[in-house]
């Protein structure tokens, strides 16, 4: 199924070192009731084909924002959108309504954090997989079907036929996720994008969704972008790492270096407080107090009033980008000495 | 599906006996006895002793009950009291009228109001959204007795385009398709929908917005769907939900409105009991009432059905 999959996908002519995604200054604001919200402030990120790149942060830091603004599925009355998104060639910021919806679900596609919320209710799952193959491909209906009963096989679910008229409702949640990457993977998209995937899974399933995304991803040669706020889940599937705190990339780079080095204190405070970077018999660090109110951040450095390394310039100024090594950043003055 | 079916319609046996008891007691119960409604006030109490016995009021009420129902199960409602008519005969002409008139409501106030209700639920909090809600205010605080009056004084009074009272020209009861019957259907149908437009509205616009918050939603966005698709998508997720409401509001509708019928002069059923009640004609009430009642019962198991149809999550099989 898989290598059927693959044999239709265009050999992918891309220029030499022209990035997949590249994303510029982006920002994210929404308009409330009681003034705006900044969601994100200024991300900037490139991706190649093939690659994965994760987003890891806690819950507010703006990472699930940065996800669904990738295809502007932020509801178009109450958003602000700055910066610039390429996605293979395209500004995704500038396309028009009729644009975009030809490129969500087929040059992007989107796994969301609960299956259950994400299939609608009442249609089967092989009725909105088909329905998704229909919309962007033009195939007849019966071809549509077939499609999804092979995409239902290759993401393994058990007696795919049966499940195909199978509802929501009537599968277990990892089937369900199993499903929706399916749905995801339906029209071989160049980029998917993953929002906490594996966060509503129990933690047997939870890996089994991990390692057939990560399978699914190399076979296809998809880039994906992959949101989480744990670390282990992180580690498991990335090749770039970016952890966000307050709307911003606070420290990025390839997994090993970020985990190893460690080089902005938020980092360091993540890893601290994971099962994984604790051993046995010993306290679980926290990180104290929360992060900062969106719609009104501290001047300087929003990490600040949280830091344990704080000093009075962190409060100052805007922290810049540094970069100690070509592929590895971080904002943070420690770094400057 | 058939084995739901048939367990649904059982279910409703129970339900509907349990309704007439209630109907001949409630009669019973009020004050007033049909005898001195017809007998004149001084009649000898052997002439009252003679039509007690002659009614069958002279037996206890639970053989009176039993008799009625029995003679109620094969189609015979009794006689009215005050025009010794067939009540069944009247009731089911009163109710084919009735049918008629809330069928024509229905429609005018089910497109409106899921129309509306669309529209409103889809653009929440905008303009168009608070024109349509204070539409569905209006039509729900309105008391719709009075708007039947006042469109009488506008278009029958004043501007005399339409007919005031009766289903047909001189107050004819013979329906027929044409201009001359139709025109008076307008007016009530109208009015009748007032209530129907306002309630169904509401409830469309609330399960469309609701729907709309849901995640599933952002996710059919997020495969590249239409925003006509994704609204077919809303339509089918909130059809349940406001079918429901409108198959109470069609057993409203259905039951007759004492008051609407009774402004524009139209013989349904609402009428009927009307004058059934002023007449102390028992036996017409409850004949009324009950072919009433099991039209609800009846349009209860029709809704389910219904719902049960469109709502895979409802598995009744």
């Amino acid at each position: 199924m898989t290598a059927a999959l693959r044999q239709d996908a265009a050999p992918v002519a891309a220029p030499a070192r022209v990035p997949l995604v590249s994303v510029e200054g982006l920002t994210v604001k929404f308009k409330g009731g009681d003034g705006s919200i900044a969601a994100v402030n200024g991300v900037d990120f490139t991706l190649e084909r093939g690659k994965v790149l994760t987003i890891l942060g806690e819950s507010g830091s703006g990472k699930s924002v940065t996800l669904k603004a990738m295809m502007r599925l932020h509801p178009a009355r109450k958003t602000t959108y700055g910066g610039k998104i390429m996605i293979g060639g395209r500004n995704i910021l500038a396309l028009s309504e009729r644009e975009l919806v030809q490129v969500r679900g087929s040059v992007v596609s989107m796994i969301f954090q609960e299956p259950m919320l994400a299939f609608d209710p009442v249609y089967t799952i092989g009725h909105q997989i088909a329905e998704t193959v229909v919309r962007h491909e033009g195939v007849s209906r019966r071809d549509a079907d077939k499609r999804a009963l092979d995409l239902l096989e290759m993401v393994q679910i058990p007696s795919a036929a049966r499940r195909l008229k199978a509802y929501p409702h009537e599968m277990s949640g990892g089937m369900r996720q199993r499903a929706m990457i399916a749905l995801a993977l339906s029209c071989r998209p160049d980029l998917l994008l993953a929002d906490e995937p594996t966060t509503a899974l129990d933690a047997t399933v939870q890996m089994q969704v991990l390692v057939l995304l990560r399978q699914l991803q190399r076979e296809m040669g998809m880039a994906v972008i992959f949101v989480t706020h744990d670390m282990g889940v992180a580690a498991e599937i990335a090749d770039d790492v970016a952890v966000m705190y307050a709307g911003r990339f606070i420290e990025a780079g390839p997994v090993g270096p970020v985990i190893g080095k460690r080089l902005h204190p938020y980092t360091e405070g993540l890893l601290a407080s994971t099962v994984h970077g604790a051993s046995r018999g010993e306290r679980l660090e926290t990180i104290p107090g929360s992060p900062p109110n969106l719609a009104k951040l501290p001047s300087g450095c929003s990490f600040a009033p949280r830091c344990k390394y704080v000093e009075q310039r962190c409060r100052e100024t805007e922290i810049p980008l540094f970069k100690p090594e070509p592929d590895h950043s971080a904002r943070c003055l420690r770094i400057d000495r | 599906m058939i084995s739901y079916l048939i367990r649904r319609l059982l279910y409703s046996v129970p339900i509907a006996l349990g309704v007439s008891l209630m109907i001949f007691m409630l009669v019973h119960l009020a004050p007033g006895d049909p005898i001195s409604a017809i007998a004149p006030a001084d009649a000898p109490p052997d002439v009252i002793e003679r039509l007690k016995v002659d009614y069958g009021y002279d037996k206890p009420l639970p053989v009176q009950f039993a008799l009625w129902l029995g003679r109620a199960v094969t189609g015979d409602l009794g006689r009215s009291v005050a025009t010794g008519q067939s009540v069944s005969g009247e009731v089911m002409s009163a109710v084919g009228n009735t049918i008629m008139l809330s069928l024509c409501a229905a429609l005018v106030g089910f497109t409106l109001g899921a129309g509306l209700g669309f529209v409103a639920g889809y653009n929440q909090g905008r303009a168009l959204d608070k024109a349509a809600t204070a539409i569905a205010i209006a039509g729900i605080s309105v008391p719709h007795y009075w708007l039947g009056m006042v469109l009488v004084i506008v278009f029958s009074v004043q501007l005399n385009v339409l007919p005031a009272v009766g289903m047909g020209p001189g107050g004819s009861s013979d329906w027929a398709w044409d201009w001359a019957h139709m025109q008076h259907l307008i007016l009530p149908a109208i009015t009748l929908a007032v209530i129907p437009i306002g309630i169904v509205m509401r409830t469309t616009r609330s399960a469309v917005a609701e729907i709309l918050n849901q995640e599933f939603v952002q996710a059919l966005r997020a495969k590249g769907l239409s925003e006509r698709h994704v609204l077919g998508h809303v339509v089918r997720n909130v059809a349940p939900t406001v079918l429901a409401v409108m198959g109470l509001q069609l057993g409203y509708l259905l039951g007759g409105s004492i008051l609407i019928e009774t402004v524009f002069s139209w013989p349904g059923t609402g009428f009927l009991l009307n004058t059934a009640i002023f007449r102390r004609d028992i036996p017409m009430l409850q004949g009324t009432i009950l072919v009433l009642a099991l039209f609800f019962v009846f349009l209860n198991v029709v809704v389910d059905l219904i719902q049960t149809a469109v709502d895979p999550r409802i598995k009744r099989a």
